[in-house]
């Protein structure tokens, strides 16, 4: 089957293909504005999107590429513990309506652009604006790389082979994203959000009634499950439970710190638009909790595969007509170009207003920010697609994983501030350099695994690096704002007025 | 006091021993399954009636 060139499915995966690389060029004269004028329109689309451009938008580049093949790929490996993606991406939306409208505000009032911005507004610091701003770039990075490797992955099954057609690809990303900007990956998330619920829901409609029924899918994934023995199963193993929702919770925490997600919330036009976005986003997580039971199916359907990330693509290709499988590749391939266009806008918009305009040119005119930005999006995708040309895939997985912890360290100077000015600059900055330190040390020294165990007494505790790197975080920062602010009270309050 | 209901989801999902369970199963999905996914609906309607009842300050647009 492989090696074997797919006519049927390539074609209509080229013709989806070359549809949105339309659109993503006319985008630029979408919701007009201009584009090379200002860094509010090449890298916030205007700062106008209303709740449905932002609900296809904040969907399309939340729930990624990777997921859909990842996910899968988790679930059909170890079982319900790949699920914690499900209660993550639920508890996630409780926040994002308690928080980012007032992130939104604070941004829409000042100008705002970035995280980082945000923090350099609240507290003055150089020092933890660059932090920040660091931490989004290196943590996006790798993600985009992921996004090539869940492109790849269904590029290959179709039987082509080489680099050639990820490196066209990447490249007509690159040329349009530089031309439109944020409403680029804003008008295509409409086309490949629909594209995935249909091939989604197409798939657990068809698929289980091909294989005997739900009841069939989850007896085959047990029955390979038992086979297997260790901590998988059909449900978590004792020993998983703390790691499984100390992994949601740290996960829920992330999502929202990085640049790729909080775009979308600075790009909406209203904190409402935001509201509504919270209630409404949820959908996806049901697609999502439905796209990881494809793992189960591959069991059913006794899939032989190679590498988990294969389970999706197999899947498709086994169970399906060559042309669905072709759509339904289109749809995760174009699903990648969505995330890998809003990450790059994102890590360029730091890039321009936190590192650019903190250090090389302050008086840099708007014009001047929206081609800097412009150009590091370039760049920042030269780098994601030489790393996964040049670089094992291993490499871009376990970097996504730290990434995940490092972002997460961001969360006290961006968030506490929303709701009280008692933190210090200092003090968030020790916990920020605590917290990642910690965290890379301890995942590094378990073998790159996301689990770490602490003993207490008799028993052994497993739960998630990056939540546990938190919680140090926070200490180390009230710790070190009580001292400060105990030392110095007044030299501080003068520094603030 | 309406918002303390934002804290329910978490409290549904984080604690694990409410629902590591393969019985009572629906339409072949065991209850772990079906518990989360149920979830999904069960937050938005929470989150839908914070929204509800919050004076809606900017939404004019």
């Amino acid at each position: 089957m492989s090696g074997q060139i797919q006519w049927v499915a390539v074609s209509v995966f080229v013709f989806f293909f070359a549809l949105v690389t339309v659109m993503g060029f006319v985008a630029s004269r979408w919701k007009s504005g201009p584009v090379s004028e200002h860094l509010d329109e090449w890298g916030l689309g205007g700062r106008q999107f209303g709740t449905w451009i932002t609900w296809f938008l904040v969907g399309g580049d939340f729930y990624t590429a990777y997921t859909v093949i990842a996910v899968p790929a988790l679930v059909y490996a170890v079982g319900a513990y790949g699920f914690f993606a499900l209660p993550y991406t639920i508890i996630v939306y409780p926040f994002v309506f308690a928080v980012m409208p007032l992130l939104w505000k604070v941004a829409h009032r000042n100008g705002y652009v970035t995280a980082a911005d945000v923090v350099h507004g609240a507290y003055q610091s150089r020092a933890l604006e660059l932090a920040v701003a660091l931490t989004g770039i290196v943590a996006t990075m790798p993600y985009i790389a992921l996004q090539l490797v869940g492109m790849g992955a269904v590029i290959k099954t179709m039987g082509l082979q080489g680099e050639l057609p990820i490196v066209a690809a990447f490249i007509i990303l690159a040329l349009y994203t530089y031309s439109s900007g944020l409403r680029a990956p804003a008008l295509i998330a409409f086309v490949k959000d629909i594209m995935i619920y249909i091939v989604v829901l197409t798939a657990v409609v068809v698929v289980p009634a091909k294989l005997g029924g739900y009841g069939a899918v989850f007896a085959a994934a047990g029955d390979a499950f038992a086979v297997k023995g260790g901590t998988t199963g059909l449900t978590l193993h004792p020993s998983l439970y703390l790691a499984y929702s100390t992994l949601a919770l740290g996960s829920a925490l992330a999502a929202f710190m990085y640049p790729h997600t909080l775009t979308g919330v600075f790009a909406s036009k209203s904190a409402g638009t935001i509201r509504k976005n919270a209630i409404l986003l949820p959908a996806y997580t049901l697609l999502l909790g439905l796209i990881a039971l494809l793992g189960y199916m591959a069991h059913a359907a006794q899939l032989k595969v190679s590498s988990p990330n294969e389970v999706v693509p197999q899947l498709f290709q086994t169970l399906f007509p060559s042309w669905f499988s072709g759509f339904a590749f289109a749809a995760i391939a174009i699903g990648a170009l969505v995330p890998a266009a809003v990450m790059s806008i994102g890590a360029a918009n730091l890039f321009t207003r936190n590192v650019w305009k903190a250090y090389i040119n302050p008086a840099i005119t708007h014009a001047g920010e929206a081609s800097v930005a412009k150009i590091t999006s370039l760049v920042v995708k030269v780098g994601a697609l030489a790393f996964t040309l040049f670089l094992p895939v291993q490499y871009a997985l376990d970097l996504q994983l730290l990434g995940g912890l490092w972002i997460l360290q961001t969360f006290p100077a961006l968030v506490f501030t929303l709701f009280t000015r008692w933190f210090r600059a200092e003090g968030l900055l020790a916990g920020w350099l605590v917290g990642i330190l910690w965290g890379t040390y301890t995942a590094w020294s378990n073998g790159l695994k996301p689990l770490a165990t602490i003993t207490l007494g008799e028993t052994g505790y497993t739960f998630y690096v990056g939540l546990g790197a938190l919680i140090l975080n926070v200490v180390v920062a009230a710790v070190a704002s009580a001292i400060l602010g105990r030392r110095s009270p007044a030299a501080e309050a003068a520094a603030r007025s | 006091m309406i918002r303390l209901l934002l804290l329910v989801p978490f409290v549904g999902l984080l604690w694990v021993p409410f629902y590591n369970f393969m019985e009572p199963t629906l339409f072949g999905f065991p209850f772990f399954y079906w518990y989360q996914l149920a979830w999904v609906p069960i937050s938005s309607l929470l989150i839908w009636l914070v929204y509800r009842s919050q004076p809606h300050d900017d939404e004019a647009n």
